[in-house]
């Protein structure tokens, strides 16, 4: 007989897995969103931000004042980022553009372990992670904690988008560059003030996914749990960046525990890239991603 | 790290990336390391190497060598690549007096598997490598030392029974299995099934896909599944999502017994409260109140020389296996100088050392090494070298030991390294050895 309350545990534990993933994608959609760049180097931004936090905690800054240095280096790294790379690349094509963030993902990665080490540490946010339940479902405080941070930041976006110049700046570059170029945008500045924003992502999903998982090299390869995300809610949207991860997160528990034992286990991160491309063939621009028109 | 250790850090990561050696002298015995200092696996890597570059500084700075023979090593950079490991084989072979490869790599060693017996240079695996590899008969220059992945599995097994209070009670019980996927991980599936039939336990094993930084759906199954153990071959990142898992379903962490691959400070520690309690499997336990490991700190730290950066690593898991296999690889050279001379040997007669490995407890109290290594018989046939092993549980601040030493079943399991080694001599038309001892 099948055991729904088993079902149930286990789509909540794979939305709140999917949570998790949209905070990786959400740094990924507002490069992409305003500068067409598919940032390859979001998981190493994160790598970055994680193990300079947890380096100065270590070296005895207290928590605040090393999340303010952290989110300060962050921001350099965003503007030197604009700065050396993307400006030099202005107008290149979009392939370029993705082949250089490949690059600084390996500077990035490379520069973390020389300047931190290559120690793995312990990151405790002091949130409890023993599971309560409800109706006899496990739920996870941390995941319900990372759910909500997860919940407030895309609110902060929102907010900062619809009321702020700067946030009127960024979608005006995100709808059309040359337009807003044509209105006197500048659009360096606005570069650099995405990939600040960006790095402000990395440093929250770094430290989500640090506790979780300890912060480590490993953290750079969580970019490959954002891709299908990306790929089913749109690479321009971050409403969809959070419905792809919680349809990712859910989709891939459901076909891990009742699909896997046909295939002997382990399909989860594939069966999550089947789902991508399928989502390809049908809709290439995603759920809630812009649909390109071009004359021709 | 202040910027003059990143200068320096760089300058050396610069000249290992350049493939930088220093080929030994006549007088001298040289020992290329594929060593990985950078990259997912560093910790591993820094904490390994250091130790056995410790070890072989230790011999240089308080013997003055391997009877009057000077240790000389440089490192390749393989960022545990197999590729990379390849490339630094063949750049580093040509070495003058090459001892021995420690790539620490169950990949890299798949890789040089042909070309080691070509080369006719020694391949030491320890703790790892391809079950067939203790069959010497075919594989003359592989050494699996100390315990290859069937003996490992039946030592779990062993305990598992020793604290249900004999193998008898494990009849009926149930053991999870949740492995990595990769080859290493799926290496053991034959072994634990024949041992689930053999002991009459319940077997389930759960794939965890590389690199295993999510671990939902596997631990809401084993939630499901309610076994009594849950043994993790896990390697990396994989390790402390586990033990953190496990605590989100609410399973027992001292029911969680972990390999000699989830069995370090570095799979613990990212895991923080939810690994008190943990236990795992171990052929060197960590401490540094051994002998050999004082004069470590006292012979190499104390004249500047010692590898590792941060001084708290000394005597982890993973820089004791570092000496540990310092020791034997010294020790193979040693016995190798006793039949061809106190002289730099070449590869074919360290391999002879190896194969003739045999250290009783009398020689390792003479190297300081009691409770850090039991004893190793290698033979021609018999590559692994009957090692044994301890367990250790964490309890939130280090690993202590709770078990004495515990023997695999080997007289169980040679017949499947036999049958593996021969169907790979067949498959490659190879002539096994004739082994007399």
């Amino acid at each position: 007989m099948f055991d729904y309350q088993f079902f149930i545990e286990v789509l909540v534990g794979g939305l709140l897995s999917g949570v998790m993933y949209s905070l990786v994608a959400i740094g990924f959609v507002l490069i992409y969103k305003t500068s067409g760049v598919l940032n390859f180097a979001q998981g190493a931004m994160l790598l970055f931000a994680a193990l300079t936090f947890v380096s100065l905690v270590e070296r005895g800054v207290p928590f605040a004042a090393a999340l303010l240095l952290t989110l300060v280096v962050m921001v350099l790294l965003g503007i030197a980022i604009e700065r050396t790379v993307l400006r030099p690349l202005v107008n290149q094509p979009p392939i370029t553009l993705f082949m250089a963030t490949l690059g600084l993902s390996y500077v990035i990665e490379g520069a973390a372990q020389l300047l931190w080490g290559t120690q793995v540490h312990g990151l405790d946010l002091g949130i409890n992670d023993t599971p309560f339940t409800v109706a006899g479902v496990f739920i996870s405080q941390f995941d319900l904690f990372a759910a909500a941070i997860a919940g407030a930041m895309v609110a902060l976006f929102a907010l900062f988008f619809r009321y702020t110049r700067t946030g009127l700046a960024f979608r005006a570059v995100a709808d059309d560059q040359f337009a807003a170029l044509a209105v006197g945008l500048r659009l360096p500045r606005v570069w650099a003030a995405v990939w600040t924003a960006s790095g402000i992502v990395a440093l929250v999903a770094g430290l989500l996914w640090g506790a979780r998982l300890g912060v480590q090299f490993s953290l750079s390869l969580v970019v490959l749990k954002a891709l299908p995300v990306l790929v089913l809610g749109g690479f321009d949207s971050v409403a969809g960046a959070i419905v792809g991860g919680l349809l990712i997160g859910a989709i891939e528990k459901i076909a891990e525990v009742y699909v896997g034992p046909f295939f002997g286990g382990g399909i989860e991160a594939w069966a999550a890239y089947v789902v991508a491309l399928g989502f390809l063939l049908v809709r290439p621009s995603g759920l809630f991603g812009q649909k390109l028109i071009e004359r021709v | 790290m202040n910027v003059l250790n990143s200068i320096k850090l760089a300058t050396v990561a610069v000249a290992i990336a350049v493939g930088a050696s220093f080929p030994a002298s006549a007088d001298e015995q040289y020992f290329p390391l594929q060593s990985y200092r950078v990259g997912p696996y560093a910790a591993g890597g820094t904490g390994f190497f250091g130790g056995f570059i410790d070890y072989l500084n230790l011999i240089n700075i308080r013997d003055g060598g391997v009877n009057g023979v000077k240790l000389t090593w440089s490192e390749c950079e393989t960022q545990y690549e197999v590729e990379r490991g390849v490339e630094c084989y063949e750049r580093q072979k040509t070495g003058k007096n090459v001892a021995a490869f420690n790539p620490l790599s169950l990949g890299i060693q798949i890789a040089l598997l042909e070309r080691s017996r070509t080369d006719k240079i020694p391949i030491i695996t320890i703790d790892h490598g391809q079950t067939a590899t203790s069959d010497g008969r075919v594989f003359p220059y592989l050494f699996p030392l100390l315990m290859n992945p069937p003996s490992e599995t039946s030592a779990i097994i062993t305990y598992i029974g020793q604290r249900e209070g004999g193998a008898e009670k494990l009849k009926g019980k149930k053991i999870v299995v949740l492995y990595h996927g990769s080859p290493y991980g799926k290496e053991t599936i034959p072994i634990f099934e024949l041992l689930s039939k053999k002991y009459g336990f319940e077997l389930q094993q759960i794939e965890v896909p590389h690199p295993g930084n999510d671990q939902q759906a596997q631990w809401l199954t084993i939630r499901r599944a309610k076994p009594d153990y849950v043994v993790l071959r896990g390697w990396g990142v994989m390790n402390p999502v586990a033990i953190k898992s496990a605590q989100k379903v609410g399973f027992p962490v001292d029911h969680l017994i972990g390999n000699v691959w989830s069995n370090s400070e570095e799979d613990v520690i990212p895991a923080g409260e939810a690994a008190k309690g943990y236990i795992s499997l171990i052929t060197q336990p960590s401490g540094t109140e051994f002998p050999v490991v004082q004069q470590v700190v006292d012979k190499v730290y104390g004249a500047g020389k010692g590898n590792l950066e941060d001084k708290k690593r000394i005597g982890s898991v993973y820089h004791n296996l570092g000496i540990v296999n310092g020791i034997l690889n010294v020790e193979a050279i040693r016995i190798a100088q006793d039949k061809f001379g106190h002289r730099a040997l070449s590869s074919e007669e360290v391999q002879w050392g190896f194969e003739h490995l045999r250290l009783d407890e009398k020689r390792i109290a003479e190297l300081g090494a009691v409770g850090l290594l039991q004893s190793i018989n290698v033979t021609c046939a018999d590559h692994e070298g009957e090692g044994s092993v301890k367990f250790q549980q964490w309890d939130g601040k280090k690993w202590s030991v709770i078990s004495d030493w515990v023997k695999p079943d080997r007289v169980l399991l040679r017949p499947i390294i036999e049958a593996a080694a021969e169907k790979y001599a067949i498959e490659n038309d190879i002539k096994p050895r004739v082994c007399t001892e």
